[in-house]
C-alpha cells in the first residue's frame, strides 16, 4: 500500500500527467518539465527535460499529456501557442521531437485518443481545437468553436469519434471528429467559463467545472440532462473522475481553496473527503488507476501523492444536529440517531432520513427529526407582546418603567415588572429626596372599602390586585373601553403617579368587571406591605403632590371599583394608538378623558408585588431606597444577568435599551455580553417578524457591530405619488408616469433634485432652503392647499 | 445633439438622472455607447451601489487617486459629490485631515498608480493589520476604486476633457467649447484641461518636436497594409527572438519618455491630497538590473481565471461588472478604421492592449511584440505612453497630432482600450498581491 509522499520542487507545475499503468508521472509548469518514476515511498527523477542551451516558452507548459499507448511519447501546451511533442526514447539530451506553431494564441489543453495513440487535440485560447496525427506531424483537422477561448478538450472513452470541448461563455460543445464544419450538439453549461470537463470512464456521463463555483454532471446519453450540481466555495479548475467509483469525482480550486476534494456526486454539499496537505491551490490531478491513490500538483511547488486512509472526511466533522423555532413557539430539532432511533414521547412526528448507502462508507449519518408543537403559546404571547408593547425610548425614563412595567403586569409577567420598578425607582430618584416625603392626604376611598391610603413609608397595607387579562391583550382594550361589561376583565391597578404638581389632578372611576376572573389562578396578587413604601418613596420625591390610587379587589366579587388619582402622567395604551410622538405631559387632548379609565396601563410605579414565589433576590431590592448613597449598578447587573440567564434577554436588553446613557453606569456589564444579548435578542425578533422592532432596537444599539446591522445591503426606495412605482433610478423621475410631477417645489415648481422637504400634514414641499423661507414669514402651505404647515 | 443615436440618447437620461448632470467624460464616451452602458453601470456600481466602504470614504479615495494625476475635473467632480454624501468638508483641506485609516491606504495609491509591479503582499498586510484596520473586503473595493480613477484620469487627459461648466475654469477656454458638440465638428472634442499652470501653457512640445520630424506619418493604408501582410505572414521566429522583442518594445518605450522634468509644482487645490508627487512612473525596462522583480506573465495571473474569482469573493459581485467592461472595451469593434469599412482592426487593437500592458511590464506569452512596432506608429505609441503613464503631460495638441487620419470616435476609442487595459494592469497586480496575503 502507498503512503502519502511528496517532493518539491524550484517551481509550480501547471499540470501532471501519468503513463499507462502508473509508474511514472510528469510534472510540466513554466520552469519546471520533469519525469518521475513512483517508488514505494518517494519520486525518483527519472528525467528532466527543460534542458539544452536553448529554454524559451516552448518550455512553458499549460498542460501535459502522456499518450494512453505509446508510453515514450509526451505532448505539452505551451503557453507561447505551440503544442510540443517529446519522445522519451531520444538519444539525446533534449528530448523534443516536434513543435506544432498552428494555434495563434495560448493552448490551454492537450490529450490523447485513449484508444488511437497517434491522434491528439488541442483547445487555445484563440477559439479552436485542432486535431494532430503524429505520424504525418501536422494538424490534420481545424474545429472553430465560435468561442474567444477553449479551455479543455476530452476524447470520449466510449465513442470513438467523439469529444467534448468547453468553453470560456460557459457552453459545451459535441464535436464528431469526422465533421468539422461545425459541433453536433452544443449548450450552455454554466454561467460563467467553463474551466474543465471530464468524461465518465464507464457511462455516458461528462462532468464540467465552473468559474460559477459549480461541477455539473451531464447526462450525454440521449438529449443533453442535468443529472447533478455540486456547490463548492471556490472557482473549480480541476475535476477528475474517481476509477471504479460511479459516483465519485475529485476537484481542485482555482483561487483561495488549497484542498483537493473527492465529491459523492449525489451528495452535493459536503465533500466525501478532502485532502488538505497543499499550502496553495492545486494545478492538477491525477488517479493512479486505483481508486485509493492520486497524485495532485500545486502552486505550492510541490508534487503529493495522495491515500485515501489519509484523508479527512469533512462530513464525519458536521454537526448533526440542528434546531429551529418558529414565531409558534415551535420547534424542530434533527438530531443523529443510531440506526434505530429512539422515538421521543413528546414528539409529535418523526422523519427518518437516512443516507444512502456506499460501497464505500460515506460517513453514515441517520437523523430523527422532532417535531416539537408548542402548547401553551403563553410564553410566547407574552414575548411578542412585550417586544411590540415595550417603550424603549423618547420619553422620560420614569414613563418608559412605569409603561412597560404594566406592560408586563398586564401579561402576567410580575418579575418582569418588577425589574421596571425597581430600574425606575434606581434610576429616576434622586437620592437625597427620601428624607423630604410629606405625607399626602390625597385619597380616595372606595366604596367597596379596603381602600387604603398609603401615606408614608412602611405604613401602607394595599391590597393591590394585579390582575392580568390571560386571554391576551383584546382584554385590554375593552377594558379601556370602561365599564363593568368586560367579561374578562383585565386590569391591574397601580398607583397613579404625577411628576409635577402643576396639573389639576383628574379623578377618575372607571369600574371594572372582574366576574369571569377565576381567583384560584392566582391572577391577584397581594401586595406585600413593605412593598409598597417603595411606591410611596417614588411618589413623594418626585413632586411631594401625591397621586394615589386606590385599588380594591374584592376577593370574589364581582366587581370592583377603582379610583386612581391621575394627573398628567397617563399615558395612552400602546395597542390603540401609535407610539410616534412623545406624548407632551401637559397637554392631554381633553377627547381624551372619557374613556381615561386606563388606569391599569398608568400605574407608574406599579406596586411591586410579591408571592411566595418571588425569588428572594428580588424581595432584597426592596430595601434599596431606603439606603442613601448606594450605587445601584451592582444590583442591576445581578438582575439583567439573572433575567438573561433564565433566557429572558428581552428584559435585560429592554432595560438596557431603556437605561440610555445611564447604562454607561453599569461598568460590570462588560461589552461582549451586552452585544450578546442584544443580538440574541434581535434572533428571536427575527424569528416573530418583528422587524419594526427589531429595526428600533438595531437604531437604538450602542455597540457598533449592531448599529451597523441595518446598514448593510439596505436601499430604500421612494414610489411615485401617482403610480406608485418605486422610483429605482433616481429619486425625482417616474419611468412610468415619465413625470417628474411628484418632485416638484411648491414654492418654485421646478424638480427638486435633492433633498425633498415636505410636510407631514399635507405631504407638499419643495427645496428645504425655499421652504424655510416661505414659513419664515407664512403659516400657510405654499400650495394654497390650506393647510397651516406651521404647526404640524 | 441631433446626432446622436436613440441607445447613446438613452444612456445619457441615465447618466444624468445617476449624477443630476451630465458630465464630460459621459458626452465623449458617448461615442461608444455599448461601451459607455457597462462604464456607467460599474461607475455607479462602485460608488453609490453595494459595498464595504462607506460612501464619503469612496469618494474620498476618488479624489486621492485623482490626485495622483493632479487631475482637477475628477478632483471637483469628486468634491462635491463627496460633500453631498455627508463628508466631513474639512477632509478637503488635506490630507492631514484625515483619518488614519485612509491615509494609510496612499502608499498604495501611489504605487498603483505608478509603478504598480512594486506593489506586493506587505503593503496588503500593512493595511490589514493592527488598530482600526482595513478588512480585505474594503481593501479590495478601495483597490478598484483606486484603479478606477487612475485610468479615467488617463482618459480625461487623452481626450482632453474640460471642466465643467460649473466649477473653476469651466469657461476658462472660451465658453463655446465648454460643451461639446458631439460629433458635428472636428473641434468636438473639448480642447484641453485649462491648467493655469499645467502643460498646457508650458511648452510642451519638445519632447515631441525632438523626434525627428521627418518621421513621416504611418498612414491608415499603410497600417492596413501591415495588418494583412502580418496575418498573411507565415514566418516563425525562434522564442528568442520573440523574447528579445518583448525587451525591445519594452525598451524602445524607454526613449519615448517625455524629457520633461517633472512636475514640481502642483496647483494650490490639489496639493494638499497629493503626498510625494515626485513619485512618478518609472519604466519597467529601467526598474534596475538589482531589482528581481520579475515580468508578469498573464498566463500566470490571468484576469479570467484568478483576478475574476478573487474580486468577486471579495466585493460581492464587482467581478461581473468590471468583466464585462474589459471584454466590452477589448472586442469593440465597427470593423472601421479612419473611414474604411470593414476592416478587422483586431490586430491592431490587440497591439494597443499589449503595448499598454508592456508598459507595466505585463506579457502575454503568446504575442509578437514585433506587431506592436510593426502597426503602432512612433508617435502614437508616444501618446499612449503618456496618456498611460504621464496623463498630467497630454495636451491637445498631442491629441490632434496623433491619428491623423482616424475619426475622432475612434480616438476615442484608444482613450478607452488606454483606460481599460491600464486598469487592469493595476488590478492584476494589486489582486496578485491580495492572494500571495491570503495564501
Amino acid at each position: 500500500m502507498s503512503r502519502t509522499t511528496c517532493i518539491t520542487q524550484d517551481g509550480p507545475a501547471n499540470a501532471l500527467a501519468l503513463n499507462k499503468d502508473y509508474s511514472q508521472v510528469v510534472i510540466a509548469g513554466r520552469n519546471v518539465f520533469k519525469v518521475f518514476s513512483i517508488e514505494e515511498d518517494e519520486f525518483v527523477e527519472n528525467c528532466n527535460l527543460r534542458v539544452g542551451k536553448n529554454l524559451n516558452l516552448n518550455f512553458s507548459c499549460n498542460d501535459v499529456a502522456w499518450n494512453t499507448i505509446e508510453d515514450h511519447l509526451l505532448a505539452t501546451a505551451a503557453t507561447n501557442g505551440a503544442v510540443v511533442l517529446w519522445n522519451l526514447n531520444r538519444l539525446s539530451r533534449s528530448k523534443q521531437e516536434h513543435v506544432f506553431m498552428d494555434h495563434k494564441r495560448t493552448v490551454n489543453k492537450v490529450s490523447f485518443h485513449t484508444s488511437e495513440p497517434t491522434w491528439l487535440i488541442s483547445g487555445s485560447q484563440d477559439g479552436t481545437m485542432k486535431c494532430f496525427d503524429l505520424r504525418t506531424r501536422e494538424a490534420t483537422r481545424t474545429f472553430y468553436s465560435n468561442t474567444e477561448s477553449v479551455r479543455d478538450v476530452q476524447f470520449s472513452p466510449q465513442l470513438h469519434h467523439v469529444f467534448a470541448a468547453v468553453s470560456e461563455n460557459g457552453n459545451v460543445q459535441l464535436w464528431d471528429l469526422r465533421r468539422p464544419d461545425r459541433c453536433y450538439h452544443q449548450f450552455t453549461a454554466h454561467s460563467g467559463p467553463v474551466f474543465a470537463c471530464d468524461w465518465h470512464p464507464e457511462v455516458a456521463w461528462l462532468a464540467t467545472a465552473s468559474r460559477d463555483k459549480t461541477i455539473k454532471v451531464w447526462d450525454l446519453a440521449g438529449k443533453p440532462s442535468l443529472e447533478y450540481t455540486i456547490h463548492t466555495i471556490a472557482s473549480v479548475g480541476h475535476i477528475k473522475w474517481r476509477p471504479q467509483r460511479k459516483y465519485h469525482i475529485a476537484s481542485c480550486a482555482l483561487v483561495v481553496d488549497c484542498s483537493i476534494n473527492v465529491w459523492d456526486v449525489r451528495r452535493p454539499y459536503i465533500p466525501f473527503a478532502a485532502f488538505n496537505e497543499h499550502k496553495d491551490v492545486a494545478t492538477g490531478v491525477a488517479w493512479r488507476g486505483d481508486p485509493h491513490v492520486f497524485l495532485s500538483t500545486s502552486r505550492d511547488c510541490t508534487l503529493y501523492q495522495h491515500v485515501f486512509q489519509d484523508a479527512s472526511r469533512p462530513a464525519s466533522k458536521a454537526n448533526p444536529q440542528a434546531i429551529s423555532l418558529n414565531s409558534k413557539g415551535d420547534m424542530m430539532y434533527a438530531c443523529r440517531v443510531n440506526m434505530n432511533p429512539v422515538r421521543g414521547p413528546a414528539k409529535l412526528s418523526s422523519i427518518l432520513r437516512k443516507a444512502p448507502l456506499h460501497s464505500e462508507q460515506f460517513c453514515q449519518a441517520s437523523s430523527v427529526m422532532h417535531r416539537f408543537l408548542c402548547k401553551t403559546p403563553r410564553e410566547t404571547q407574552c414575548f411578542h407582546e412585550c417586544a411590540r408593547r415595550y417603550i424603549l425610548t423618547g420619553r422620560p425614563l420614569t414613563d418608559i418603567c412605569d409603561h412597560n412595567a404594566a406592560v408586563a403586569k398586564d401579561l402576567n409577567r410580575h418579575h418582569v415588572s418588577l425589574v421596571w420598578s425597581v430600574v425606575k425607582t434606581l434610576y429616576s430618584s434622586k437620592v437625597g429626596d427620601f428624607g423630604q416625603q410629606i405625607p399626602s392626604g390625597n385619597v380616595s376611598r372606595e366604596e367597596t372599602g379596603l381602600g387604603v391610603l398609603q401615606t408614608t413609608l412602611g405604613t401602607s397595607t394595599g391590597l393591590e390586585p394585579i390582575i392580568t387579562g390571560a386571554g391576551g391583550d383584546g382584554d385590554q382594550r375593552s377594558l379601556l373601553g370602561g365599564g363593568g361589561e368586560t367579561p374578562r376583565g383585565a386590569m391591574s391597578a397601580g398607583e397613579d403617579e404625577t411628576e409635577t404638581d402643576e396639573t389639576p389632578e383628574q379623578h377618575i372611576n372607571g369600574r371594572m368587571g372582574l366576574g369571569n376572573l377565576p381567583i384560584p389562578q392566582g391572577d391577584f396578587f397581594f401586595g406585600d406591605g413593605e412593598m409598597d413604601p417603595l411606591s410611596v418613596d417614588f411618589d413623594r420625591m418626585n413632586n411631594g403632590m401625591m397621586g394615589m390610587s386606590l385599588s380594591n379587589g374584592l376577593l370574589g366579587g364581582s366587581h370592583m371599583l377603582l379610583d386612581a388619582q391621575t394627573q398628567q402622567d397617563w399615558t395612552l395604551p400602546s395597542e390603540a394608538f401609535p407610539l410616534r410622538h412623545e406624548i407632551q405631559d401637559r397637554s392631554p387632548p381633553p377627547e381624551q378623558f372619557p374613556n381615561h379609565g386606563s388606569p391599569d396601563l398608568n400605574d407608574h410605579d406599579s406596586q411591586p408585588v410579591t408571592t411566595e414565589d418571588q425569588p428572594s433576590s428580588l424581595l432584597s431590592v426592596t430595601a434599596i431606597p431606603r439606603l442613601g448613597l448606594w450605587d445601584p449598578s451592582h444590583i442591576m447587573v445581578e438582575m439583567l444577568k439573572h433575567h438573561a440567564s433564565l433566557g429572558d434577554v428581552q428584559t435585560s436588553t429592554s432595560v438596557l435599551l431603556a437605561l440610555g446613557d445611564r447604562r454607561r453606569s453599569l461598568t460590570m456589564l462588560d461589552e461582549a455580553t451586552q452585544e450578546h444579548w442584544l443580538l440574541g435578542y434581535l434572533d428571536t425578533l427575527a424569528r416573530y417578524q418583528l422587524w419594526e422592532v427589531g429595526t428600533q432596537v438595531i437604531q437604538l444599539a450602542w455597540i457598533p457591530s449592531v448599529m451597523q446591522l441595518n446598514q448593510q445591503s439596505t436601499t430604500v426606495h421612494t414610489s411615485c405619488g401617482q403610480c406608485s412605482k418605486l422610483l429605482q433610478r433616481t429619486g425625482w423621475l417616474c419611468d412610468r408616469c415619465h413625470s417628474s410631477e411628484c418632485a416638484l417645489c411648491s414654492v418654485c415648481h421646478q424638480v427638486v433634485r435633492g433633498l425633498y422637504a415636505w410636510c407631514q400634514g399635507c405631504s407638499h414641499g419643495g427645496h428645504l432652503a425655499h421652504l424655510q423661507e416661505w414659513w419664515e414669514v407664512n403659516k400657510q402651505c405654499p400650495t394654497g392647499c390650506g393647510h397651516i404647515c406651521e404647526y404640524s | 445633439m441631433g446626432q446622436i443615436g436613440r441607445d447613446t440618447h438613452m444612456l445619457f437620461i441615465d447618466a444624468f438622472l445617476q449624477n443630476n448632470r451630465l458630465d464630460h467624460v459621459t458626452q465623449v464616451m458617448g461615442y461608444h455607447p455599448t461601451y459607455l452602458d457597462i462604464f456607467l453601470r460599474t461607475q455607479n456600481f462602485i460608488l453609490r451601489g453595494d459595498g464595504p466602504l462607506p460612501y464619503d470614504y469612496r469618494h474620498f479615495i476618488a479624489i486621492m487617486a485623482a490626485g495622483r494625476h493632479q487631475c482637477s475635473y475628477l478632483i471637483n467632480l469628486q468634491k462635491q459629490e463627496f460633500l453631498l454624501q455627508g463628508g466631513d468638508h474639512t477632509w478637503l483641506k488635506g490630507l492631514s485631515r484625515i483619518p488614519q485609516k485612509l491615509r494609510d491606504l496612499y502608499d498604495i495609491n501611489k504605487i498603483l498608480a505608478h509603478r504598480p509591479w512594486l506593489l506586493n503582499k506587505s503593503h496588503i498586510e500593512k493595511l490589514t493589520k493592527g488598530k482600526d484596520s482595513w478588512s480585505l473586503a474594503e481593501v479590495v473595493h478601495a483597490i478598484v476604486l483606486l484603479a478606477h480613477f487612475h485610468s479615467l484620469s488617463s482618459f480625461v487627459f487623452g481626450c482632453g476633457v474640460n471642466e465643467e461648466l460649473d466649477q473653476d475654469g469651466g469657461h476658462h477656454n472660451g465658453s463655446s467649447d465648454s460643451a461639446p458638440p458631439l460629433g458635428s465638428s472636428p473641434r468636438s472634442v473639448p480642447s484641453p484641461t485649462p491648467l493655469s499652470t499645467g502643460p498646457s501653457n508650458r511648452d510642451a512640445e519638445p519632447w515631441l518636436a525632438s523626434m525627428s520630424p521627418v518621421e513621416q506619418e504611418v498612414g491608415v493604408d499603410m497600417l492596413m497594409q501591415r495588418m494583412k501582410s502580418l496575418s498573411e505572414r507565415a514566418e516563425e521566429f525562434s522564442q528568442e527572438e520573440k523574447t528579445k522583442r518583448f525587451e525591445h518594445v519594452e525598451n524602445q518605450s524607454v526613449e519615448l519618455s517625455p524629457g520633461l522634468e517633472p512636475l514640481t509644482q502642483l496647483k494650490a487645490d490639489i496639493g494638499h491630497f497629493v503626498d510625494d508627487p515626485t513619485f512618478l512612473y518609472q519604466d519597467f525596462a529601467r526598474r534596475g538590473e538589482v531589482s528581481d522583480i520579475p515580468t508578469f506573465r498573464v498566463q500566470d495571473y490571468s484576469w479570467d481565471d484568478h483576478g475574476y474569482s478573487l474580486v468577486n469573493r471579495l466585493y460581492n459581485d464587482v467581478g461581473n461588472l468590471l468583466d464585462e467592461k474589459f471584454k466590452t472595451a477589448y472586442n469593440l469593434t465597427y470593423y472601421t478604421m479612419g473611414g474604411r469599412k470593414d476592416v478587422d482592426t483586431s490586430r491592431f487593437r490587440r497591439a494597443i492592449w499589449n503595448y499598454i500592458q508592456c508598459m507595466f511590464g505585463i506579457r502575454h506569452d503568446d504575442y509578437d511584440y514585433g506587431e506592436v512596432n510593426q502597426l503602432l506608429e512612433r508617435s502614437l505609441k508616444a501618446f499612449i505612453k503618456s496618456a498611460c503613464c504621464y496623463p498630467e503631460r497630454v495636451t491637445k495638441k498631442d491629441y490632434d497630432r496623433v491619428l491623423r487620419e482616424f475619426r475622432h470616435s475612434e480616438k476615442v476609442h484608444v482613450n478607452l482600450m488606454v483606460l481599460e487595459a491600464r486598469m487592469q494592469a493595476e488590478l492584476l497586480y494589486a489582486l496578485r498581491a491580495i492572494m500571495r496575503y491570503m495564501t
